[in-house]
């Protein structure tokens, strides 16, 4: 992002004899746009730092020297000619100086068919045929990476892509390489793409004007733009939340490509995911049809070797189609829906409401997710209803309810801009929030102290001024200890305190004990180190937190999250800009799905079930007597299917199997279930223990708004049709409700969503025209004129008192500690190109391509030790399971620790991990259990 | 040893002690009055330090001319941000060889009119931007550096007069392109030698990202004189617009090529056929470039004139790095350029179009005109490409890779058309 200074002197020149008052700072070429006037340039994008190197925009300004007008700053009095026989010419001799060495197949005019040069060239009438001067020598293409081609010799060395990458991505890969005629483009130290550190942001090739970075096809060929629909919509992996526009082939009936569009979310940023990853809704393993458990299959079990535990038939990562199907039979809808709904009719009137439940999932939109927790409340009659958001930040929930009585964050990530120190802690956020990553990186180079607090050194750790590499599950000693400095050096916000907290004696006798050099112990850090950080915090004059699933996803994950909030009250960081508390949301909809309503305590906006009023609320609205009792979370849902106090269930696209911690539990569990409904849009693990299940709509396939980490709500638009009967989500879900007795019938997503917004005040007045294009923050009380409310709790909070709540809380170790035999830490996680339980990014031809493979991260020092050889096997064994992968030395990861992400079936995670759970917000332990490591021989 | 280039006729400011190694130690230089001027500045505030520099009428001697006292004096007087002297040492221009034996000689000389400058435009540290090539010379100044530590030249509070100033020598990578002033800064910075978009100039915007002012060696070596002397006692030579003696460096085909200090008011024609003593036995000269590659070449009926700023300015071509290169007949015309050019194409650093493609092309038409199969519209496309390359980019070396192109075609079309029309060459072997 470009940071201009903000002035409020005015300057006036005359371009082209009309004059024009402009600010100051503005470079003629803005100035000139201001009267209308299109100065000619390859080298310039408004989004990018001006560099003024391709000289085609050159001016006359009287100077001896012709100036770049994308680069030179009006000044006062200044006179400027922007078309001359003498500029006329230089931009032509500059095209044809460019043209005669051009690729003689232009990669995107053949795309996208929106080359620069080559518009240029028509524009100037130019033939390249006609050209006098010697053709070039001929400079080499490099195909290597999986998602961009490189053609060097139709590089115009415009440096576009090198801004793009360093100060948009701030990853640092491309720079130039030789002199002269000899320039070039290249990749960290001049290897092939494919070879580079490159993260296939694809940033570069959407910013290359030329031939020379292009996407390559995923499974249309790329067409002109101009002969394709385009769609606006968001992206459906991750809760930043990104702006899209998809380049549809109606014929085709599929997305062609991805760009980035403008949002203040992500400011037409994308990552890997978003930009390569959207082929999925055409894999050929979608389902298209119902289908229904043949009698001869019961009892039920897994179907898959994978799932089995056993040695895979065929290797790969994804399900063997011709393992599972034969367990089911091909049915219509008809049969299917009423076997469902009759089943959980059953189950209902035999066993009680409270022997049903749902999960819904935060990839559905906000209209599915009302809908769905409306079906099981409604007509299922029991609060067990819940998704994922309790596998990822249920904890941070807890304690921001608890404390300053709302549990979405107090301000957007791209404030970091304006915060003095920045925060982040317990979050790879390169990976797992990558656009949101780049503001944050982007801060950091622009002047905010980055503090990255971690028990791995990730990608955000090289862009932080200061990196805590704590031991894992430690973070309360930390936030203590460097609470206990603040106090003891007075740098805390007294008036703030006074004015907005509440609990502060007790916090401050509790810290009192967690000197530096006690928490110094604890976690690992240098006690001087520790006090150095707690005074850049303290003295900061604005102060932002962000935080991940590090931090939440520990049986002590609300603990951590009362720390931080402490830490923020204490020094009165919240309700200015750059301040807040910012805890980085997972999937696309983790946000919007709670905000519906998909969580057991409390009905949609956080209305809560105990409460008799709310309960009124919506008896009134859906017109039928509510559970009074707050339902079960995931994991005691789970739980109660093992034991069998839980018998029917419907799942709408979540997948447990992989996602839930202790997978040989969930299991037994699965199987357990008298009756199991599952609706997805492929046949996931989970659904190999269905008796029935339904085939539904990707997110390219329907309309529906997604709320976003920020509280962006934003409309993701249907973009292509779905593949043979697969119908929308909340089709199915009025089918179910209806044919159990409950009337469900609405025209469209819209209007579930004017319903959900009429019963959720926080969504008050949105609508699917006012979101549009960009989306708004929720609270929006004017939307005909405001973005949202950006900053929340600058005076006061939504609790009893108004007041933030400290709440105090001591150290206490990890559930399950190493021990002789299971002597590592276990900590799981995701990576960049995969996503969830990789059902979509493991069907996504990029994704899979850059990142086949399960592999765990360990120290190197460590697997050598282990005599394990580099990208060699090693088998990890818990006290609940057993996998085998292969192993990555990775310096990042502090020795005695192991890190395996999450996405791959064939070596899930989750069979090692531990279901114990934080008691308040209960969350499971995923980021810590005692393993036992083994060198093994290959893949099991 | 005496320097093997000396001609009464000089006037030997500058290169007075070249060839006494005696004056190299910093115990000989200060026999010799070294950092008596020093000390007389720091006795003098930065704003008069300033004055006289202006007065002198000093002009850089690292290409441009531009007045040394005026750039100084755009420096922030505020000191509220760091900034920075860095010295130009990197002397890449074809046919210069000057500041090399300034820094050989006398380095105390340069360190002297650093630490000057640097006092009078309040920076705190300087750098000695040199060639890496000249690694002899690295460890002169090295070695130099060390000893006005030593002796409270260089640090704090140096002579007892409060000021600071910390001093790095630091060697480039053998890029010509490093010479120019702000890719010199980039390369300081650890990046690559790219010129940078002007303005901000560097005293608004050097290295670091701070006000910095780049002086050429030979401008900073003549700074203590003026300090110790005066500026009307400098401007007992050379003229109104040029006053002071310079350096020039003669190559070519000379009888006695060399280093010769001359004031600016002296004859270009007597400094080549008097001082290096016109062109070998039984050859005639066809012309003299006078300031570095980068300037218009002379006939031999051009060189009647002054070697001031003015006087070969008005001749047709620039004093530039006063690097004079004598060409005589046994010269081809067309391979000279070419031989020039290519050294643009080679170091230009490829960001400007015109320059990265411009050199480029010069290189391959030249190349097909001296092989003889050039075409008598190649000569248009020469001018056309040239002119069109110059004056449309960031720094001047897209300029001076045209320079020799057109102002060799505007004086020696005929050896040209040799080429093309009858694939022969004029020069006498
Ligand atoms: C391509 C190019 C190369 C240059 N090389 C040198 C050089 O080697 N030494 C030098 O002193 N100045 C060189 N200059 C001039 C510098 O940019 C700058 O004008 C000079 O260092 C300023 O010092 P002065 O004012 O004392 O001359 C070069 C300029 C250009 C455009
Ligand atoms: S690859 Fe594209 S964006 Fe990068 S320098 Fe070349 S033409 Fe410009
Ligand atoms: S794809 Fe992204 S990371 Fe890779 S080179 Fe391009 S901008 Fe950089
Ligand atoms: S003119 Fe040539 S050398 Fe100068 S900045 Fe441009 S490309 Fe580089
Ligand atoms: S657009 Fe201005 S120099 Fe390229």
């Amino acid at each position: 992002m470009i940071k201009r200074a903000k002035t409020t002197q005015t300057i006036t020149l005359t371009i082209d004899g009309r004059e024009v008052t402009v600010p100051a700072g503005t470079t003629i070429w803005d100035a000139a746009k201001e009267l209308g006037i299109e100065i000619p340039g390859l080298c310039h994008d408004p989004r990018l730092r001006p560099v003024g190197v391709c000289r085609m925009c050159v001016v006359d300004v009287g100077e001896r020297v012709l100036a770049a007008a994308c680069v030179r700053e009006v000044a006062d009095g200044m006179t400027v000619q922007t078309n001359s026989e003498k500029l006329e010419r230089c931009r032509r001799t500059l095209t044809e100086l460019l043209l005669s060495d051009y690729a003689t197949e232009s990669l995107r005019e053949q795309k996208t068919g929106d080359d620069a040069l080559l518009a240029l060239a028509r524009d100037y009438g130019i033939e390249r045929s006609a050209i006098e001067l010697p053709a070039g020598d001929g400079r080499p293409q490099d195909l290597s990476s999986p998602v961009i081609d490189v053609d060097h010799a139709a590089c115009i060395l415009c440096d576009r892509c090198i801004r793009a990458c360093d100060e948009v991505q701030h990853n640092n890969v491309i720079g130039r390489t030789g002199k002269g005629y000899g320039s070039r483009v290249s990749f960290d130290f001049n290897v092939p793409m494919g070879d580079s550190t490159c993260v296939a942001c694809g940033e570069c090739a959407a910013v290359c004007p030329t031939g020379a970075l292009t996407d390559k096809r995923l499974i249309v060929p790329i067409q002109p733009r101009n002969e394709l629909d385009s769609v606006q919509s968001v992206c459906p992996y991750c809760g930043v939340g990104c702006a899209i526009t998809y380049h549809v082939d109606r014929d085709a009936n599929a997305v062609v490509f991805a760009e980035g569009r403008e949002s203040p979310a992500s400011d037409s940023r994308l990552c890997v995911k978003g930009r390569y990853g959207f082929d999925y809704a055409k894999h050929p393993q979608r389902l298209t049809v119902p289908l229904i458990r043949r009698d001869d299959s019961y009892p039920k079990g897994p179907l898959s070797s994978a799932v089995k535990g056993e040695r895979r038939k065929k290797p790969g990562g994804l399900v063997d189609y011709d393992e599972v199907m034969p367990a089911f039979r091909e049915a219509t809808w008809e049969e299917a829906l009423d076997l469902a709904a009759n089943r959980l009719k059953e189950i209902k009137e035999k066993d009680g409401p409270s022997a049903l439940a749902g999960f819904g999932s935060a990839k559905c939109s906000n209209e599915e997710a009302y809908l769905f927790q409306k079906l099981v409340r409604a007509v299922f009659g029991t609060n067990n209803v819940d998704h994922c958001t309790r596998l990822c930040h249920a904890s941070s929930v807890a304690a921001l309810l608890e404390t300053i009585g709302s549990g979405a964050v107090t301000n957007v990530f791209a404030d970091v801009h304006n915060a003095d120190v920045a925060v982040v802690t317990g979050s790879n956020t390169t990976e797992n929030h990558p656009v949101a990553a780049t503001f944050i990186k982007d801060a950091a180079a622009d002047g905010t102290t980055l503090i990255v607090i971690d028990s791995r050194e990730t990608g955000i750790a090289r862009h932080a001024h200061h990196f805590l590499h704590i031991k894992a599950g430690s973070d309360v000693a930390l936030y203590n200890a460097m609470m206990h400095v603040l106090i003891e050096e007075d740098l805390v916000d007294h008036d703030y305190m006074r004015d907005f907290t509440e609990g502060f004696d007790g916090l401050r006798e509790l810290v009192k004990k967690y000197t530096p050099e006690m928490a110094q112990e604890i976690c690992g850090i240098p006690a001087d180190r520790i006090r150095e950080v707690a005074r850049v915090f303290g003295r900061a004059g604005s102060a932002l937190v962000f935080w991940g699933m590090g931090i939440s996803q520990h049986t002590t994950g609300t603990d951590n999250a009362r720390c931080l909030i402490s830490l923020v009250l204490l020094t009165g960081n919240v309700g200015r800009p750059g301040t807040g508390l910012h805890p980085l949301r997972g999937q696309n909809n983790v946000q919007g799905a709670s905000d519906a309503g998909l969580i057991p305590m409390v009905y949609p906006d956080y209305q809560k079930v105990a409460s008799p009023e709310s309960q009124k609320k919506f008896e009134e609205a859906w017109g039928v007597s509510l559970d009074p009792n707050p339902g079960l979370t995931v994991v005691e849902i789970i739980n109660g299917a093992l034991v069998g106090s839980i018998k029917g269930m419907y799942m709408m696209g979540e997948n447990p199997f992989l996602s839930d911690p202790n997978g040989n539990k969930v299991r037994k569990a699965l199987a357990n279930l008298e009756f199991l409904c599952v609706q997805d849009i492929f046949l996931t693990e989970t659904a190999e223990f269905a008796d029935v299940i339904l085939p539904a709509t990707s997110f390219f396939e329907k309309y529906g708004t997604y709320t976003n980490s920020d509280r962006r709500v934003q409309v993701g638009q249907k973009a292509i049709e779905p593949p043979g009967q697969a119908r929308f989500d909340w089709e199915l879900v009025c089918e179910i409700a209806t044919r159990m007795g409950y009337s469900m019938s609405y025209k469209s997503a819209e209007e579930i969503f004017a319903e959900f917004t009429s019963l959720a005040p926080s969504y008050s007045g949105l609508d699917y025209e006012n979101l549009k294009p960009a989306g708004k923050l929720w609270p929006c009380p004017d939307p005909a004129t405001s973005d949202g409310v950006q900053l929340l709790f600058g005076d006061g909070f939504p609790t009893e008192s108004g007041r933030g709540k400290f709440v105090p809380v001591d150290y206490q170790p990890a559930a399950e500690l190493p021990d002789d035999e299971y002597p590592f830490i276990l900590n799981t996680g995701r990576i960049l190109e995969h996503w969830h339980t990789g059902t979509m990014t493991r069907r996504s031809k990029a994704l899979d391509a850059i990142e086949p493979e399960a592999a765990c991260q360990m120290n190197p020092d460590d697997l050598t030790e282990l005599g394990v050889d580099p990208d060699g096997y090693v088998k990890l064994s818990t006290r609940r399971g057993t996998i085998t992968l292969r192993a990555r030395g990775t310096p990042g990861v502090a020795r005695g620790n192991v890190f395996v992400p999450f996405h791959f079936r064939e070596a899930s995670a989750n069979i090692l991990t531990n279901d114990v759970l934080d008691p308040f917000g209960k969350i499971p332990e995923f980021k810590f259990c005692a393993v036992k490591v083994e060198k093994a021989g290959s893949a099991a | 040893m005496a320097y093997p280039y000396e001609h009464p006729r000089e006037e030997r400011m500058l290169s007075r002690y070249f060839g006494e190694v005696d004056a190299i130690g910093i115990d000989g230089w200060i026999e010799r009055g070294g950092y008596t001027a020093l000390e007389k500045a720091l006795g003098t505030a930065q704003d008069d330090v300033i004055q006289v520099v202006k007065d002198s009428g000093l002009r850089g001697r690292g290409g441009a001319g531009f007045p040394a006292g005026l750039k100084w004096s755009f420096m922030p007087k505020d000191g509220k941000a760091p900034s920075y002297v860095a010295c130009n040492a990197d002397e890449s221009e074809p046919g210069t060889f000057k500041d090399r034996e300034l820094m050989r000689w006398t380095p105390h000389q340069v360190i002297e009119g650093i630490i000057i400058a640097s006092y009078a435009v309040r920076a705190q540290h300087a750098y000695i931007y040199i060639r890496g090539e000249f690694v002899d010379i690295v460890r002169v100044l090295n070695g130099a550096v060390v000893e006005a530590y030593e002796r409270g030249y260089l640090g704090m509070n140096i002579l007892g007069s409060g000021y600071d100033l910390d001093l790095t020598v630091h060697t480039g990578a053998g890029a010509y392109i490093a010479g120019e002033e702000t890719g010199l800064l980039n390369s300081l910075e650890g990046r690559r030698a790219e010129p940078r978009v002007k303005p901000p100039f560097p005293a608004q915007k050097g290295a670091f990202g701070m006000p910095t002012t780049v002086n050429n060696v030979e401008t900073l070596a003549s700074v203590p004189h003026i300090v110790l002397n005066g500026a009307d006692w400098y401007r007992q030579w050379g003229t109104e617009k040029s006053p002071g003696t310079k350096l020039f460096s003669c190559c070519g085909h000379l009888q006695r090529p060399g280093n010769y200090e001359v004031p600016l008011d002296f004859s270009l024609k007597e400094l080549v056929y008097d001082l290096c003593g016109g062109p070998p036995e039984g050859r005639e000269l066809l012309g003299v470039i006078p300031g570095g590659s980068s300037v218009p070449i002379l006939t031999v009926d051009e060189l009647d004139c002054e070697v001031s700023y003015e006087g070969i300015e008005a001749a047709g071509s620039f004093l530039g790095s006063g690097g004079l290169i004598a060409m005589d007949d046994s010269t081809c015309m067309v391979r000279a350029v070419r031989r020039m050019v290519e050294f643009y194409a080679h170091e230009s650093c490829g960001q400007c179009t015109p320059c990265r493609e411009g050199t480029s092309w010069l290189t391959k038409i030249l190349r097909r005109i001296e092989r003889g199969d050039g075409r008598e519209e190649d000569i248009p496309l020469l001018l056309d490409v040239g002119s069109n390359m110059a004056g449309s980019t960031i720094c001047p070396l897209s300029d001076s890779a045209a320079v020799p192109v057109v102002s060799s075609i505007q004086k020696f079309e005929d050896e040209y058309m040799a080429h093309i029309r009858d694939g022969s060459c004029t020069a006498k072997r």
